[in-house]
């Protein structure tokens, strides 16, 4: 990884809400992101069987979609959610941490458009699915 | 004619209901969301928080807790009026000891959140209106704003599987 991404991970992982919910980048490279989430008692949305909130899922697929803007060659610099939509799949098996990964498709001088994927252990079966558009911050 | 109850009757029964569904919760623990009632209306609130933030140099709501903040009232809204005539009726008791088995939350199927502004360090409020409850399935929109009720900073809108009655 380059210094460059060093930082953009570095960057990411110190948002405080990514950072309270233990986020931690595991690549993040031209226009590609992979995060995990820990799973977390604090965040389970059906206390009946303990499955994490989608809204949990949410926050990690919003943060993984803005990092694989942030590191695409063609964005310039930060970036803020336009649009997000998450299909929900199944719910995420407890106890296991989700990783999503995101990737930019294309980007225009306003608009970065990203798709990305969440999973638990059993990475055959996606939990969930998201399609978002970004600004492109930082380009004349 | 029947006589109508005393108003403390009717509050204590709406609000422990309320309390009933929200509380066990834990996710919405972690988010320090509660809900304003007036009569059947639900506010969500959420209280600002550092830990909400996404961006700390602007410093704005991260976009994931707007996701969730929005989706967490839509559920809870789209729950709490399928169960309104059981809590006004008394066929679900809510009673602070009584162990009253509720019904499942409906499960989220799809999600589309709409970032109009970005979300201010400050407390951030959200209304669900259901356009559509079938047995099966439900449409739900959500609006969200914070000083100003007609300047939202977000809105979204969302499909539901309902649970199956007990």
């Amino acid at each position: 990884m380059s210094d460059l991404l060093t930082r953009a991970r570095q960057f990411i992982e110190a948002l405080p809400h990514s950072r309270d919910l233990g986020m931690t980048v595991s690549s993040i490279e031209d226009g590609v992101a992979v995060i995990t989430m820990p799973f977390d008692p604090r965040l389970v949305g059906d206390p009946e069987t303990g499955v994490i909130s989608g809204g949990a899922v949410s926050a990690l697929m919003d943060t993984c979609c803005g990092a694989a803007v942030m590191s695409h060659p063609d964005n310039g610099g930060g970036t803020a959610t336009l649009d997000l939509r998450i299909d929900y799949m199944r719910g995420a098996t407890p106890g296991q941490a989700i990783t999503t990964r995101a990737e930019c498709y294309h980007v225009t001088r306003s608009v970065a458009f990203v798709r990305a994927t969440a999973w638990d252990d059993d990475t055959d079966n996606p939990v969930a699915s998201a399609t978002g558009a970004f600004t492109v911050e930082g380009k004349r | 004619m029947k006589r109508p109850e005393p108003v403390q009757v009717v509050k204590q029964r709406r609000d422990a209901a309320l309390h009933a569904l929200v509380d066990h919760v834990p996710y919405i623990k972690y988010l320090g969301l509660t809900f304003d009632r007036r009569g059947d209306e639900l506010t969500g609130v959420l209280p600002f928080d550092e830990k909400l933030i996404g961006n700390p140099m602007l410093p704005a709501l991260h976009g994931g807790v707007t996701a969730a903040f929005l989706e967490v009232t839509a559920i809870i809204t789209l729950s709490w009026s399928y169960l309104w005539e059981d809590i006004e009726s008394g066929s679900l008791d809510f009673d602070p000891g009584g162990d009253v088995r509720l019904p499942r939350l409906p499960k989220t199927v799809d999600f589309s959140v709409d970032y109009l502004r970005s979300g201010l360090p400050r407390d951030a409020y959200a209304r669900a209106r259901i356009n559509r409850a079938g047995r099966r399935y439900a449409s739900v929109h959500v609006e969200g704003w914070q000083d100003n009720r007609d300047k939202l900073f977000a809105q979204a809108t969302g499909h539901f599987v309902m649970p199956q009655r007990r």
